[in-house]
């Protein structure tokens, strides 16, 4: 039998901003527990909540660069339930008029086609704070600075079919996001969470499985295991003869596996209405025209200009534009060194090499775009070779010296003094008559033997052009 | 001196006939005497009184004084005051010494008001009788054996009782008229989003609205102008400066259009609030002002959606209460869901538990569109009818209360019955316009009040209907024999 | 409308408030009694009146993103049940 996977994303986005949602405490990550939860926070009694500008044009932002509807009237629900990291007994969120409505992402797959994924909406709401399990002898520990931070709730339509799909997906979105400065994205402090839909039919089965939603998804690497994982799960049971359960599951990335949330299996029952703290949020039409002109340009109009201004592949302009980082970079060592392409080259190739050979991102890249640019530039300037260059880059990890300081103190320049490799070329036809005898009686391949030769004895250092040029001439004698 | 209104106690400061210490002093010392008998009082703050007294008598003495300066206040004990136990009448805050001040409280003591202490009330506010307190029931000062009303009937009792000069009050559905109809007094609920809530333990957060419990109209224009006003911590109060309610008191009643609600005289008001309404109307026509019937063909539904909006607020208000950062906390839980569940129920009294369950209930799935929606569409339907009866009137005046204040545990045993008492009042909070109860007749000893409701935001002009009423009449002179 | 013995109990867990297997009547009565009162709102249509949620009609003021609140934990955990090495302790919380 074969199966079709279909899955949705409800991606939590915690917005950086310096105030919270509705209070004006600190939203600054790692501080001492519960020193960022002044009186609203902590649910005193009494307390109301007062909406940060800051959330809100961020929510527009996200809005219009997924070309979504922006709901000029917005309202604030309340979403009823007991926990200990939820002081008000209620979340402030946004459940029928959103911020954000139906808006779409555009994905780059693996085989570089492109598929557009739907986004249902994104909805602003308060995060919760934290419950720390240790070191309190059968207590929990209650953290609430975390408590009413801004969040943006980013749900998509069910329609990746494939856990690489949804990892395009989050990357995308990942991508935008930081295009944007809405966020720092940095998965690991969970300032981006992802909880996966995950369901399986037949493939061409018009109605979709039982799913089951999958909490705790804090990298994108987790995020592919976690629904392949649950995907096999899923199929397994069926194929047993066995029935999904409409359900909740953690994903543990120690184990590798996913398991059931008991504690979230009682049906709950929200009871929202709308939050009577707060009044409906109205946006106008010139409201929306400040936002949009604050936009930067975003990931896919940047490859396009890439392509048209620099000439670029459309493999290498989405590579570059993958991240607002990289574009910059890439372009700021265009602007050094004169050279697209190489450019290009030198970015996606070495650099990136580098990068993901010490797990690095491009934002702690050990190169400066001005270094890169420089020895970039010493390459189209003939100072050295495409060859010595790689050798410059290494040197230039472990130093803080100029590429020109590392190219002069290690003797690296190029010769391009027509005498000195007139005498090399010389010693070079001298030293191996037999070969010379062998090219002059038609054994064209030899010339390489040559060319080695004398970048031997150049250390590498010989023009290329002149070298190849000149042995031509005097080969041929 | 504990007598007279504020505006006369604000003359004798001035002319230094005695000091706000010496006034304090003598609350102190009533309050001593009485509040044994009336139980008005949860906490009596001494201590801060006379401080405030002498900082006030300084500050007059270097004439930074404004009229409410020296002047001894009681607060309801559902305003939060920094350092001082805020109770809201209920065991879940029987230890709760708040962190901040409310609004009201901070503008009152900027204004230099003297706070005596926290006054007595239904608990959370939830009760028209003051009987669900958990720190005992009130008395009416007019009749011991009687209710003083509710939920603001401690404030209410004092003012009656000459415990303070003036003091604040809440009102949901009538928590501010009814008890100052039950106990002869001025009581003013302004426009919902007039007055700041920040800092007012919330009951139901559509509804809630903090106003002043007074000797007189005059009294609650002084109070009205230290209090009302923006305030950015408030995202539902009105962004616009409140004028000076003292400039238009004077104002004449000449061509004043009087509506008076046809429903309201219908059955259920009894004979005794009638007639002193009709006595009231007359005096308005004598002032020059014309009556006619108007119609608000909903306003008996009022109560109905009143009981389904204001619970399903609370129940999600009352959340909070969990024991976790402030408030009680039941003994040995023996896990989380026995902590929330015992804290709670041992927290609350049955009244709160009542309303927080029919809250739920409310909002529960399956029954939502049915009741909370429902609910407010009947809200929709009130405020149009007020609107349309806006459209030929300036104020409509009608009964405060069907009757006068009820014996002590009468209407305890049905809280059906007990919702019905404001069934005049609650209308107004649905509609979100101001309303006030002034005192208008008495039978067999018991005040009697009648209700005057205003357009949105109008209520410069009720305090002026109320204070020239006042001007040509001393019921709201009449005080209890204590 | 009559509420049974489980309403009672389903609506009290929501509600985390712990009603006695012997009140559980009592309280239905008493709710049930007030669903009457309630039910009055039945009698009349309201199909095309659009719901009233809030008298004030106004739209939501914004307040600029900045921090207002300083570190007060000491003052404010004063006030707290439980608390341990600034953390505000409860009951084990099980996932």
């Amino acid at each position: 039998m074969v199966w079709e996977t279909v899955i949705g994303l409800e991606v939590h986005v915690q917005l950086d901003t310096k105030s919270k949602l509705f209070s004006g405490s600190s939203t600054t990550f790692g501080a001492e527990p519960n020193t960022q939860a002044g009186i609203y926070d902590l649910a005193m009694p009494g307390t109301l909540p007062v909406f940060n500008e800051a959330v809100l044009r961020m929510a527009v932002k996200f809005g219009l660069a997924i070309d979504a509807e922006i709901g000029r009237r917005s309202v604030f629900d309340r979403k009823n339930y007991f926990y200990p990291d939820l002081p008000k007994g209620y979340q402030v969120t946004q459940l029928a008029f959103p911020t954000v409505g139906k808006g779409s992402l555009q994905i780059t797959l693996e085989d570089g086609s492109e598929k557009v994924i739907g986004i249902t909406r994104a909805h602003i709401e308060e995060d919760a704070g934290k419950s720390l399990h240790e070191d309190f002898q059968g207590l929990t520990g209650i953290d609430l600075n975390r408590a009413g931070t801004a969040l943006l709730e980013i749900v998509s339509e069910p329609e990746l079919r494939n856990a690489k799909e949804a990892v395009a997906y989050l990357k995308k979105l990942h991508a935008i996001i930081l295009y944007l400065g809405i966020s720092d994205g940095n998965m690991a402090q969970g300032s981006m969470r992802c909880d996966a839909n995950v369901s399986v039919r037949q493939l061409g089965a018009k109605e979709f499985g039982t799913r089951t939603e999958i909490k705790n998804i804090n990298s994108f690497r987790f995020v592919e295991r976690a629904i392949n994982h649950e995907v096999q799960r899923q199929i397994e049971i069926i194929e047993d003869g066995g029935r999904i359960i409409q359900e909740t599951r953690l994903y543990d990335a120690d184990k590798d596996e996913t398991r059931s949330m008991r504690s979230k299996e009682v049906a709950n029952d929200y009871r929202y209405f709308p939050e009577p703290d707060l009044l409906p949020v109205v946006i106008d039409e010139a409201y929306i025209e400040a936002v949009r002109a604050e936009l930067p340009e975003l990931p896919n109009a940047k490859r396009a200009r890439f392509v048209n201004q620099y000439g670029l592949s459309e493999y290498d302009a989405g590579v570059l534009a993958s991240s607002r980082v990289m574009g910059n970079f890439y372009e700021e060592v265009v602007k050094i060194c004169g050279d697209a392409k190489l450019s290009a080259n030198w970015v996606t190739v070495d650099l990136q090499g580098l990068l993901n050979k010490s797990d690095l991102d491009i934002s702690q890249s050990p190169v400066s775009a001005a270094r890169l640019g420089a020895l970039i530039g010493r390459i189209k300037d003939q100072t050295i070779s495409s060859k010595i260059a790689k050798t410059v880059f290494e040197a230039m990890l472990g130093n803080e010296q100029s590429v020109d300081e590392i190219i002069e103190s290690q003797g690296l320049k190029q010769v391009t003094d027509s005498g000195a490799i007139e005498k090399l070329v010389d010693e070079v036809i001298a030293a191996n008559p037999e070969q010379v005898a062998q090219y002059r009686a038609g054994k064209e391949k030899v010339f390489a033997f040559f060319i080695g030769q004398a970048m031997k004895v150049s250390k590498g250092k010989a023009n290329p052009d002149q070298l190849n040029a000149l042995l031509l001439q005097k080969l041929k004698g | 001196m504990s007598r007279r209104t504020v505006a006369e106690l604000s003359r004798s400061l001035a002319r230094g006939e005695f000091s706000s210490t010496e006034l304090t002093r003598d609350y102190l010392s009533r309050i001593k005497q009485f509040n044994g008998v009336y139980n008005a009082y949860i906490t009596v703050t001494e201590e801060l009184a006379l401080a405030q007294a002498t900082a006030a008598d300084q500050r007059r003495a270097r004439g930074e004084h404004g009229p409410l300066t020296g002047i001894p206040i009681a607060h309801k004990d559902i305003f939060c005051m920094q350092d001082v136990r805020t109770t809201c009448a209920s065991k879940m805050l029987s230890n709760f010494i708040s962190p901040y001040n409310a609004t009201v409280v901070e503008r009152l003591n900027a204004a230099g008001t003297v706070t005596l202490g926290k006054t007595n009330m239904d608990e959370f506010a939830m009760g028209s009788s003051n009987e669900t307190s958990f720190f005992g029931a009130v008395r009416n000062p007019w009749d011991p054996e009687r209710v003083p009303g509710g939920s603001s009937g401690g404030s209410a009792a004092a003012v009656a009782a000459d415990l303070c000069a003036i003091a604040t009050g809440t009102d949901t559905g009538g928590s501010i008229r009814q008890p100052a109809a039950f106990c002869g007094i001025t009581g003013f609920k302004p426009s919902y989003g007039r007055i700041s809530r920040w800092g007012m333990i919330a009951f139901a957060s559509s509804l809630d609205q903090a106003g002043p419990i007074s000797k007189s109209a005059e009294d609650a224009a002084l109070m009205m102008n230290a209090i009302a006003g923006p305030d950015s911590k408030d995202s539902t109060c009105v962004d616009v400066a409140a004028p000076d309610y003292m400039a238009t008191l004077n104002d004449s009643l000449q061509g004043l259009r009087i509506g008076v609600p046809r429903q309201h005289l219908a059955e259920g008001l009894g004979a005794e609030v009638e007639s002193a309404l009709q006595a009231a109307l007359k005096v308005f026509e004598s002032l020059g002002a014309t009556i006619k019937e108007v119609d608000l063909p909903n306003s008996h539904l009022s109560v109905s959606a009143y009981y389904v909006i204001a619970p399903a607020e609370a129940s999600a208000n009352l959340s909070r209460f969990d024991g976790v950062r402030y408030g009680y906390r039941c003994a040995d839980p023996v896990n989380l869901e026995d902590m929330y569940k015992r804290s709670r129920s041992e927290g609350f009294g049955s009244e709160v538990k009542r309303r927080i369950m029919i809250g739920t209930y409310a909002l529960s799935a399956g029954f939502y569109d049915a009741y909370y929606i429902k609910a407010q569409q009947i809200r929709r339907l009130i405020k149009q009818d007020f609107d349309n009866a806006f459209k030929d009137v300036d104020v409509i005046i009608g009964p405060t209360t069907p009757h006068t204040a009820f014996k002590l545990g009468e209407k305890n045993s049905d809280p059906v019955t007990m919702y019905l008492e404001d069934i005049y009042t609650i209308a107004v909070n649905l509609a979100g316009l101001p309303g006030m109860s002034i005192p208008a007749g008495s039978h067999k000893g018991l005040p009697i009040g009648i209700q005057l409701v205003g357009k949105d935001f109008d209520e410069a002009r009720l305090l002026n209907v109320a204070h020239q009423y006042q001007q040509n009449t001393d019921w709201h002179l009449q005080r209890p024999e204590v | 409308m009559a509420l049974e013995k489980s309403d009672v109990e389903k609506i009290a867990h929501l509600a985390r408030l712990h009603i006695d297997a012997t009140e559980a009547q009592e309280v239905a009565n008493r709710i049930s009694s007030i669903l009457d009162l309630i039910d009055q709102m039945q009698s009349v249509e309201t199909r095309n009146v659009a719901p009233l949620a809030h008298p004030f009609d106004a739209v939501q003021r914004l307040r600029p993103d900045v921090v207002t609140e300083k570190n007060e934990r000491e003052y404010l955990q004063k006030i707290a049940p439980s608390v341990q090495k600034g953390l505000y302790l409860v009951p084990k919380v099980i996932e």
